[in-house]
């Protein structure tokens, strides 16, 4: 029993650490399958964790710091198209650039405001999501297997972990039975044949890049106001590049996304539970080992021996109309 | 890279773009420092001060220099032959595994000499390495090096702290370090050069690695225009479609050139390992693969522009350690948003005032815009 318990908690853990991942894995989907490559979205999610810190701490409201974290970290994404779009620069470039800044400006700017070495003040129970308690989780906790499964892995968690789990379905739905799903997976593929129809490319795009902005920022804000209550320097540690392996893993699909992010999640989930404890057969599993588990999947998916990965056919070219 | 747009004269190319581009950016900048309550103009003295006032701050600035020039030769290279090699960072960080292993092999043994061209090619072979893995990838198998580098720099990150926690750290040690190297695996220092023109130097990192990136230099700019095989690159970087007509094969040009990145990469981490710390520690590469991005941007990819962009950027770091000092709430991550803005404004946005430029240019000098006409006001 108590190796299911562990299970249980394993996987409510695996749950949590992905949300973030799921997050920003979509929202690179909405970029990268509009062919605007984001190397940046680990900037957005740790600018959207900071304002959403911030506004929660100095306005005490929960949700003027979610809206503060979607305003910044979209502000960011038009920057990135402002550069890749308009200007038509090198995407990878202005992505990096949106890493430089966010890493650097988050800390400057909350050690100025609050002098807590770059951290933002601790958020009251009041600033941050509540965790929702699913109807009837008290009374089935002691139902053997499915009463801990019930109460610990599927409800009480937060309201952004359901709305992430929700954006899934969503985002495939707007993908592919929306009008904009259609306009938007074309534009990756081939922008002229957008351009002749008529529909302007850098529109689209832009629409695309705000997605990816609101995605980001909700990411962002679920890291510094639901997993740790107030902003930490450097708190996305490389997230915003595991979602983006997670994106190509997953083959560019919300579904898909999904299973990846939580595969990774899990990795993530196993190596803090693992720590220190040896396992049968394989013996002690070092945690670096797990921690580079999912660049190197998905090293081998890029090379081609597991399946391929196929990017948008336009993704990284700045689209130029013809004269 | 090529521009669709009009030719401009050469030195506004490549002297005023950058300019301007570099000047916005800290515009951009003053205006941050503005937000965080301080003078931005006052800032900007106490950083060239702490930079060039003295010896010390020259000789401090000279070594964050040294790092620079290295990581921004890599990129260069790279972007040389239309690969971005984000990769850097890793490859510097695995290239301190061969300065590492040739070091606590040989210095208690070898003079520094001795082991100084050792541990070069300890460090150029590790790094052309973990360069070649991507490279391979990218020519064969087609996926995207940008991908593959960066998922390599967080490998690269795994492995070092796996064998600094472990295999490499001395038993008795608890810190995720090499024991110190022996005075077979120290670097002397060039402190005495700057003393020569009157600076005072009481204790700086300064280092002969700093010949050795200035050489590295040299010896780019040799491949790159003066060889064939710099030729090939070029070419391959400006169109790979007349490059695989030219009968220049795709698999070795891009494998030559990322193992060269990444060798040069490599070599960076000489400058802190044996240079200045003489152990070889968790994170010593600190973001100074990244620097190597907005150094390569700012110096055009030319080595000579990489040298003067590198010094600029050791006079950040040192400049803005000595500004943390005055200004407690401008911190050393000043610098990272400075680098973020160069690599936005010389890098992503780099044609934005072109157009405007060129209006001036053609109201101003019609000839000038038309014709590349050189030397004037250069």
């Amino acid at each position: 029993m108590d190796v299911f318990i562990a299970a249980v908690q394993t996987l409510d853990s695996t749950v949590r650490l992905s949300v973030p991942l799921l997050l920003a894995c979509l929202a690179g989907l909405y970029s990268e399958r509009a062919g605007i490559f984001d190397i940046g979205l680990e900037g957005k999610m740790l600018v959207g964790a900071f304002a959403g810190a911030t506004a929660a701490a100095v306005f005490h409201s929960a949700l003027i710091g979610i809206g503060m974290a979607i305003l910044v970290s979209t502000a960011f994404a038009m920057i990135h198209g402002f550069a890749s779009i308009t200007h038509r620069g090198n995407q990878i470039v202005s992505g990096v650039a949106i890493n430089f800044i966010a890493a650097g400006s988050t800390v400057i700017l909350g050690q100025a405001w609050f002098h807590q070495g770059g951290r933002t003040p601790a958020l009251s129970a009041a600033e941050r999501f509540p965790s929702i308690v699913l109807p009837g989780a008290a009374a089935v906790r002691d139902v053997p297997i499915l009463g801990p499964i019930y109460s610990t892995l599927i409800s009480g968690h937060s309201v952004l972990v359901y709305l992430a789990f929700l954006t899934v379905p969503f985002t495939w739905w707007v993908l592919y039975r929306t009008r904009f799903g259609l306009r938007l997976r074309a534009v990756g593929e081939n922008p002229a044949a957008v351009d002749t129809a008529g529909i302007s490319v850098a529109w689209l795009r832009y629409r695309a890049l705000m997605c990816t902005g609101v995605l980001t920022g909700v990411a962002g804000a679920y890291l510094s106001m639901v997993q740790n209550g107030g902003f930490v320097k450097d708190m996305t540690a490389g997230k915003g590049y595991i979602a983006l392996a997670a994106l190509i893993f997953a083959k560019w699909k919300p579904v898909n996304a999904m299973f990846a992010c939580l595969l990774f999640g899990f990795l993530e989930a196993l190596s803090i539970r693992l720590q220190g404890t040896p396992l049968p057969i394989i013996g002690r599993v070092s945690a670096q080992v797990m921690q580079a588990l999912p660049y190197v999947l998905t090293v081998v998916l890029l090379a081609g021996f597991i399946g391929k990965a196929i990017p948008p056919k336009a993704g990284g070219v700045p689209y130029v109309k013809e004269r | 890279m090529s521009a669709p747009y009009a030719k401009l004269p050469a030195w506004a190319d490549y002297g005023l773009i950058p300019l301007v581009n570099l000047v916005v950016a800290f515009i951009v900048a003053g205006l941050v420092v503005l937000l965080v309550g301080e003078n931005p103009f006052r800032a900007a003295v106490i950083l060239v001060e702490g930079a060039f006032g003295r010896g010390q701050g020259i000789a401090y600035t000279l070594y964050y220099a040294t790092t620079f020039i290295f990581t921004g030769l890599s990129v260069a290279v790279a972007v040389h032959c239309g690969l971005f090699n984000i990769g850097t960072e890793g490859q510097a960080y695995i290239g301190g595994l061969g300065v590492a292993i040739v070091c606590l092999a040989f210095d208690s043994l070898l003079p520094w000499w001795l082991t100084f061209p050792l541990a070069i090619l300890g460090a150029a072979a590790m790094g052309a390495l973990w360069a070649l893995i991507p490279a391979w990838l990218q020519a064969r198998r087609g996926s995207h090096i940008v991908i593959t580098t960066i998922m390599f720099n967080f490998i690269a990150a795994s492995i070092m702290v796996y064998l600094l926690v472990g295999p490499l750290k001395p038993l008795a040690s608890q810190a995720p370090q090499t024991r110190l190297f022996l005075d077979g695996g120290q670097l002397p220092k060039l402190n005495w050069l700057i003393e020569l023109f009157g600076g005072k130097v009481r204790a700086a990192p300064f280092n002969v690695s700093f010949l050795l990136a200035l050489f590295m230099a040299w010896l780019m700019w040799v491949l790159i225009w003066r060889t064939r095989l710099g030729y090939e690159m070029r070419t391959y970087g400006f169109s790979p479609k007349a490059a695989r007509y030219a009968g220049i094969s795709e698999t070795r040009i891009i494998i030559v050139t990322m193992m060269i990145s990444g060798a040069l990469a490599g070599m960076m981490a000489l400058n802190p390992t044996m240079g200045d710390q003489h152990n070889v520690a968790i994170d010593f590469v600190n973001g100074a693969g990244f620097v190597g991005i907005a150094v390569a941007l700012m110096g055009r990819s030319h080595p000579l522009g990489i040298v003067l962009a590198a010094v600029l950027f050791g006079m950040l770091y040192q400049g803005g350690a000595e500004l943390s000092f005055e200004m407690p709430n401008i911190s050393r991550d000043m610098i990272v948003i400075i680098q973020g803005l160069v690599i936005l404004f010389a890098g992503a946005l780099e044609h934005m005032f072109r157009p405007s430029i060129q209006t001036l240019f053609a109201t101003l000098s019609p000839k000038s815009a038309g014709l590349a006409v050189n030397g004037e006001g250069a």
